[in-house]
């Protein structure tokens, strides 16, 4: 029998404080689709994604009920459909909306794997692809997309983020009716993982199997409480509460991603424990950082709390499953997380001090919105930032950045649902232009070199 | 299959009759129960076997929490599964 502290403690994490498995996501191969041309591909995508995930909606249904915990999101990324169209791209479009009917058809939000992997160098089909992305977006409900354009092994292709800076653009403008929407489901990625569940950045890599189930969890606002409940620790008692509460959310985890694997007839991919946050009050990562003691996240000391929490928590999960993976940390994208979005609006948290945070937690810049009128240059200069950070490091970084179409500093996009609203953040005026036009390839740096 | 059943609220007359009438007429067989006052509020916690069960757990615990709501409750049955998963190393 288990003691009434234990069994109390679970059905608190979820009644009270938003613990929850965040999204289990079926992750495809669509190599066996790939037929002479573009629309029997996308026919067979089709046929292929709806059963094979027929049962993801019900099955996680079945789970949610059977534990006590709540699945928010069920997902499905697919192998980069740059690699399924690489015969056809400039008709890559139809395969992009074959995904989206399938996602609908399913009954899931989000379908992640409208993506290109080209971090040394991009193929003429695979630049034909890329500027495919605007349109698909703005004529797609739920289907998301990513390029990888910098890796540690392979250096960061200028002429890609180049191109990037452009496509975000376009895809503002291409749904301007929305605020540049669009740009919420398009990721631009340095060090891209290939078992990522979280959206919009899921894709199925190519060295992954067949059919596979990764899971991941979140619950900021249980490290929140458990924080909460040691006003008086210091810091490496802290890091040990955080560590413990990490832990106990993975092992949740784990035993839904087994189950739902098993359930579903997939094998079981990996667990990726980050927090995640959502626009509610108290599943905030942003307030974990204000409860160790900042008044208010952005101020200084911000990066060397979220260090130790990004830490804290990858400890924790990596003990608490047989596979981690994934992104695994902290998230800290501005628009969905309440805390993020407040001090954005108080002018406390700038797009700079974020930079500095996503060189320890867990992603990049993530839902940031910013004047409608910055220059693709600059867009482009933001991501060559963000992936030198990841490059330099060794970890995955990420550039969600909306300009919204007709808004400025003092406006707000507002997306709903668990994407939130973004007041416009301050970019730079000074121009990168002559350094973004100069193109090639950003050499990977000498600790790369390890064979 | 063994679930574990908790029952949380404030505490009046009827609450272990209530349930446990609930359980026997799903064909659910109470293994282990403890039930104790916590800060003026009835907590119990049973363990239950699931074999003999007429219904599947995912509309068992639909029908707990509908109970639950009824008599003004917080009841939840889950696998007992997530509480080893998470409260054992």
């Amino acid at each position: 029998m288990f003691n009434y502290k234990d069994v109390l403690e679970t059905i608190d994490m979820v009644e009270r404080e938003h613990l929850d498995i965040r999204t289990v996501t079926m992750g495809i191969s669509l190599l066996p689709c790939i037929r002479a041309t573009a629309q029997e591909t996308a026919r067979c995508v089709y046929d292929t994604v709806c059963a094979k995930a027929e049962k993801i909606v019900q099955v996680t249904g079945e789970l949610s009920d059977e534990y006590g915990i709540p699945i928010v999101n069920k997902r499905v990324s697919v192998t980069p459909v740059s690699l399924i169209c690489a015969a056809f791209p400039a008709k890559a479009g139809l395969v992009g909306k074959a995904l989206d009917d399938a996602a609908r058809n399913l009954g899931i939000d989000f379908l992640g794997g409208y993506s290109a992997l080209v971090h040394k160098g991009m193929a003429d089909y695979e630049r034909t692809f890329i500027e495919s992305i605007p349109g698909v977006l703005a004529s797609t409900e739920r289907l998301c997309s990513s390029v990888n354009v910098g890796s540690s092994k392979s250096g960061i292709n200028m002429d890609a983020v180049r191109l990037m800076g452009d496509i975000i653009k376009q895809t503002a403008e291409a749904t301007a009716a929305n605020d540049g929407f669009g740009c919420a489901k398009l990721v631009v990625f340095c060090n891209a993982v290939e078992d990522n569940p979280f959206m919009a950045g899921a894709f199925h890599g190519v060295g992954e199997s067949g059919t596979v189930i990764n899971v991941g969890v979140s619950g900021p606002g249980v490290v929140q409480h458990a924080i909460e409940a040691i006003p008086e620790a210091d810091l490496s008692e802290l890091a040990e509460m955080i560590k413990r509460t990490a832990f106990k959310i993975t092992r949740a985890g784990q035993l839904i991603a087994r189950e739902a694997a098993k359930r579903l007839g997939a094998e079981f991919g990996i667990v990726d424990l980050s927090l995640a946050p959502t626009p509610a009050r108290g599943d905030s990562v942003a307030q974990i950082l204000e409860e160790m003691g900042l008044e208010c996240v952005g101020t200084h000391g911000t990066t060397a709390c979220l260090a130790m929490l990004n830490d804290a928590v990858k400890k924790g999960g990596v003990m608490a499953s047989s596979r981690v993976g994934g992104l695994s940390g902290a998230f800290i994208p501005v628009s969905e997380d309440i805390g993020m979005i407040e001090s954005a609006e108080k002018g406390v948290l700038c797009v700079d001090k974020l930079e500095a945070m996503t060189a320890v937690c867990s992603v990049g810049l993530d839902m940031i919105a910013v004047p409608g009128d910055t220059p693709a240059d600059t867009l482009s200069a933001i991501i060559a930032d963000e992936a030198a950070i990841g490059m330099i490091n060794n970890k995955t970084t990420a550039v969600r950045i909306i300009p919204a179409p007709g808004k400025g500093v003092g406006d707000c996009v507002n997306f709903g649902g668990l994407l939130g609203r973004a007041p416009i953040m301050p970019v730079h005026k000074q121009s990168a232009s002559k350094f973004v036009a100069r193109g090639g390839l950003i050499p990977a740096p000498i600790h790369s070199n390890k064979n | 299959m063994r679930a574990v059943v908790t029952v949380v609220g404030k505490d009046k007359t009827g609450i272990i009759a209530k349930v446990s009438a609930f359980l026997a007429e799903r064909g659910i067989n109470i293994l282990d129960i403890s039930q104790t006052i916590m800060d003026e509020y009835f907590t119990m916690i049973m363990m239950v076997d699931l074999r003999g069960a007429t219904e599947g757990l995912a509309e068992i615990a639909k029908e707990c929490r509908e109970m639950g709501e009824k008599i003004g409750m917080s009841i939840h049955i889950q696998h007992e599964d997530i509480f080893n998963a998470m409260h054992s190393v």
